[in-house]
């Protein structure tokens, strides 16, 4: 899905950079050298420090059950009885969670399941 | 009317001209063009609206996508349509067949057109359930046995999918 500029290079993995710490040491001599201090730099996408978005997917009246758990199924690859398990979730409660986890990927769900003409929408916790 | 499984096709047999005509209203029907409620349902936001910047980037970037997935799906059912324009007189009755690879533009396009016409006239879910409400009445009634026409030949061509 392409949703614009401004999530473009969002999604740079975990990088971690450790550099080492050197030790020079030289018992003979007594003397201990630490050549560079310790500096650890953690970088985390804007994914990673969104977790979780949920993929809601709510009720309507006219979308048969029938439809609904294929759609469950083709789009998350859920085996028959959880698809059904959601569906019936969705019937009862008027909305199921289908997923949670990173933002984009949960935009792509919602993409999906919008061409299937299902409601869903992209949600955060709290 | 007869539907059945044959080879890689489904096949609609002794289809009436009001069953046929029914049929080939699918690609009107699922244009929501001209009625507010039928396209704010079948482009509905991605979020509860809270995420204005989220929602105008998806009515820029997925709607026209989307679109284009409906359009291609009620193109190729009107295509298929276009069996029950023969020459055969006015009132004979008439075969469809829905190639097994058409499958899933049919199921788009009965979809699009079943949630388009219930909201277009803003069907409750009493009347949805509704499913021995006669044809003959008023338009309501006449829009109301569409969508449940429509909701069968889903569910037919679900099954065959299944299978």
């Amino acid at each position: 899905m392409n949703c614009g500029p401004r999530r473009d290079g969002g999604c740079l993995a975990q990088i971690q950079e450790i550099e080492g710490i050197t030790h020079i040491s030289n018992e003979k001599a007594g003397t201990i050298t630490t050549a560079e201090p310790t500096i650890e730099k953690e970088t985390r996408s804007e994914e990673e420090l969104d977790l979780p978005w949920q993929v809601v997917v709510h009720n309507d009246p006219v979308n048969l059950m029938s439809y609904v758990t294929m759609v469950f199924q083709r789009v998350f690859g859920y085996p028959r009885e959880r698809a059904e398990r959601h569906m019936l979730e969705v019937h009862r409660n008027g909305r199921s969670i289908l997923w949670s986890g990173m933002r984009e990927r949960a935009e792509l769900y919602v993409q999906q399941l919008h061409g299937y003409l299902l409601l869903a929408t992209l949600e955060k916790p709290g | 009317m007869e539907i059945c499984r044959r080879k890689s096709a489904i096949e609609i047999s002794e289809l009436d001209p009001f069953l046929a005509e029914l049929l080939r209203q699918i690609p009107a029907s699922a244009n929501p063009d001209g009625a507010p409620a039928a396209e704010q349902r079948l482009f509905s936001p991605p979020t509860n609206g809270k995420d204005t910047e989220l929602c105008a980037e998806w009515k820029m970037y997925v709607e026209p996508e989307l679109r284009r997935l409906f359009q291609s799906a009620t193109e190729t059912v009107a295509d298929d349509l276009e069996q029950l324009n023969g020459d055969e007189k006015t009132f004979a009755n008439r075969t469809l067949r829905i190639p097994a690879k058409h499958s899933d533009a049919w199921l788009s396009a009965l979809n699009q057109a079943r949630l388009a016409i219930a909201a277009k006239n803003n069907f409750t879910e009493n009347e949805l359930n509704d499913h021995f409400r006669s044809p003959i009445g008023s338009r309501r009634d006449l829009s109301l046995f569409q969508v449940n026409f429509y909701g069968f030949l889903q569910e037919f061509i679900l099954r065959e999918q299944e299978d």
